[in-house]
């Protein structure tokens, strides 16, 4: 295909149509792609932000796996945030409860998000969370504290050598984040 | 346009607003070896600090902007313009041409490089100091934690970058447009064939860096979340983009070095290239490769085994058309008649440096082994041995090799060969040891070292001011040169040159080819 009766400028208009192509490329298809794998195949420890609808399954009572929690702030963040069992044992396919604490220790309202991660990262896409306080935003006036609610299901098909399952939330502090979305409504 | 025999017009503006390809070709290099000054400077620096363990000279903050900006310099200021000069010198040259194809965007893709390196030189003198966060610059290193210059070098990249892109869509343009009859492809020189190719590649990925830097900005500025995980982003989507630039970025700075070798070793050998199809269908392999190998350099970053395994297999099947290239090279030599001048001195050191340090590639590129290696001196002995035994040997043979064709004066030989083996044995002194100091476990981009470091540390840093100061001596040779070097007049500069650009007079005219040139037909890829 001739963009120009010119060979040099079709040689440019080609070339300059690649460049753009590939810088496009970068924003809406490197970007979403690498979302998108990495929630398909779970890598990164990366676990589905989006609640998990139980498939009504059979609970291993045969099995038991260990299931750890890890609260971690990020940089500067000043709550206190911790688990309020730090482990428990569970049969794959049964749901599970647990609360985290947090606390805003101090004056000003503020905004938390938790991120999670799953280790080893075999285990992400066995993980299951029906409910999770990491799928929103978490605000607390200052001084204040809450139980934040976890509920979650380890899947039956769970590689049979995964004794233990490590869950580490980090808490990032998002204020200023979301009053910018506020102030530019 | 009446007459077309007219020479360069005078003082500045002939420089300024020059569409020529040999005045952009001689401002590129020239540009080029400043940068290669500048970036050695900080390279001194690095080196005097490390001399000894403990903290010398500098603050640890400014031994990080160092290291930041000599890689930066290095790779986008001194490395990637002088084959670029190099190019715009030799391709038009090679194929016959009277110039490049896009004469004026030639002036404005060298002339948007002094001010972007202006900028980003700029930020040393800013509050918060140079970037800091090395040349890869890792997000959240370069978002969150970087100092406010951080705006300053994005843009500086934007800058280098579109000037990299207007080069290679230039050279594309005139390789497949303006060749001279009978220049089939396959009966191209390879220095033109490599730089095809390698433009390919910046026309590929200049515009991906373009993205990842433009993404950074927007995470410093525009309050989005690419790089950041409080916001839904995630800081190793950084890594995939940026080595997704990265690794055909280093092949855009070793493939024009294959070419400028594969030019000389078969001058000095007075053998044609030994395998000139194999060399072509080595060159296209390796930059096929280039796009699917990427996260070789983030082994560490948690990656599944089957992904690891991948990028480990890819890897090492570069391992094939490189050793290709390499055979061809040792066969074009093979029962040569064989001469020993600066040029060729300076190819057999890339032949026998490259190599090692594409060994040490291999080595790296073994997934378990790189847990070990990974962040270390090791790597950084590995990438010098193929950047400056690499890319920089080759250039520096090139200047030798068509200096006298451009200046019209031959260079003093005895010096070349001292500058050579000066910068042979300081090069091997500085990098060597630090193999063996990466395996020990000391890792790269710190300004302090345990004491078992301490002796190779000095070597190192001997070696490196040896190194450094051989290059004041190869500035000397060719300031020399082109002042007062015995004149020469042969077409041919060298017995045992081929190609197109040894059949116009010497020094070459301003204006070469103006009538394309017919082609004698025993004489293909010269």
């Amino acid at each position: 295909m001739r963009l120009s009766a010119d060979p040099t400028t079709d040689t440019v208009l080609k070339l300059v149509t690649v460049v753009v192509a590939m810088f496009a490329f970068v924003f809406v298809v490197m970007v979403p792609l690498y979302n998108v794998l990495c929630d398909a195949l779970g890598i990164n420890g990366k676990t589905s932000a989006q609640a998990y609808v139980a498939a009504p399954a059979a609970v291993d009572t045969e099995r038991s796996v260990t299931v750890q929690f890890i609260a971690t702030n990020n940089d500067s963040m000043p709550w206190e945030f911790r688990p309020q069992v730090t482990s428990m044992a569970v049969h794959p396919g049964a749901a599970n409860d647990t609360v985290f604490f947090a606390a805003n220790p101090t004056m000003q309202h503020m905004v938390a998000q938790a991120i999670p991660s799953v280790s080893p990262a075999r285990a992400a896409e066995y993980f299951h969370k029906t409910e999770c306080f990491c799928f929103n935003q978490q605000p607390l006036e200052g001084q204040s504290d809450t139980l934040m609610p976890l509920q979650f299901i380890v899947d039956q098909d769970l590689p049979k050598d995964i004794k233990t399952i490590t869950l580490s939330y980090t808490l990032f502090d998002v204020t200023d984040r979301v009053s910018e979305r506020i102030a530019s409504r | 346009m009446g007459d077309h025999h007219h020479g360069p017009a005078k003082g500045i503006t002939r420089w300024l607003f020059t569409t020529n390809h040999k005045d952009i070709g001689t401002m590129y290099l020239w540009f080029s070896f400043a940068m290669f000054i500048l970036g050695g400077t900080f390279a001194m620096i690095i080196r005097a600090e490390l001399f000894q363990p403990g903290m010398q000279l500098v603050e640890p903050g400014f031994f990080n902007q160092m290291t930041t900006l000599h890689g930066l310099v290095m790779v986008f200021g001194a490395i990637m313009p002088s084959f670029v000069g190099l190019a715009n010198w030799l391709i038009p040259m090679m194929i016959g041409a009277p110039d490049m194809a896009l004469p004026r965007m030639n002036n404005w893709s060298f002339w948007i490089l002094p001010p972007g390196f202006l900028m980003l030189a700029s930020t040393l003198f800013m509050e918060g100091g140079a970037p800091a966060f090395g040349w890869t610059f890792y997000a959240p290193l370069s978002t969150t934690y970087a100092a406010p210059s951080v705006t300053f070098f994005i843009f500086a990249i934007h800058v280098l970058g579109a000037s990299s892109i207007m080069g290679s869509i230039n050279i594309i343009a005139t390789v497949m447009n303006m060749r001279a009859p009978g220049m089939t492809y396959m009966k191209m020189p390879l220095f033109v064939w490599t730089w095809l190719i390698t433009a390919f590649l910046l026309v590929a990925v200049m515009p991906v860096l373009a993205g990842a830097v433009t993404m950074m900005l927007m995470d410093i500025h525009f309050g989005t979340s690419f790089f950041s995980a409080a916001g839904g982003g995630d800081p190793v989507l950084f890594q995939h983009i940026f080595w997704f630039f990265g690794h055909p970025e280093v092949y855009i700075i070793i493939l024009p070095a294959f070419g400028v070798v594969s030019q000389i070793i078969p001058a000095f050998s007075r053998k044609p290239l030994f395998g000139y199809a194999s060399m072509v269908y080595a060159t296209a392999s390796i930059a096929f490769l280039s796009f699917i190998v990427w996260a070789h350099h983030m082994y560490t970053v948690g990656m599944p085994v089957a992904g690891e395994l991948f990028f480990m297999y890819a890897t090492m099947l570069i391992a094939v058309p490189t050793g290709v290239k390499v055979f061809n090279w040792i066969t074009t030599m093979w029962r040569g008649a064989l001469s020993f001048e600066t040029p060729m001195l300076f190819c057999i050191g890339f032949l026998v440096l490259f190599t090692i340090g594409g060994f040490t590639g291999l080595m790296l590129s073994i997934a378990p082994v790189d847990f070990q290696y990974h962040d270390t001196y090791f790597v950084v002995a590995h990438f010098h041995y193929v950047m400056v035994a690499g890319a920089v040997f080759s250039m520096t043979a090139a200047v030798y090799y068509w200096l006298p064709k451009w200046s019209g004066r031959m260079y003093n030989e005895t010096m070349g060969k001292v500058h050579f083996w000066i910068s042979f044995i300081g090069f091997n002194i500085t990098f060597f040891p630090q193999h063996f100091v990466g395996l020990a476990g000391m890792p790269r981009r710190i300004p302090d070292y345990a004491l078992q470091f301490a002796d190779f540390n000095m070597m190192s840093s001997i070696g490196a001011f040896i190194y450094g100061a051989s290059q004041i001596l190869f500035l000397y040779n060719v300031l020399a040169t082109i002042i007062a070097g015995k004149k020469v007049t042969d077409e041919k500069v060298w017995d045992g040159a081929e190609g197109l650009e040894w059949t116009v007079p010497t020094p070459a005219p301003y204006h070469t080819f103006e009538v394309p040139p017919k082609l004698d037909p025993a004489h293909a890829h010269g």
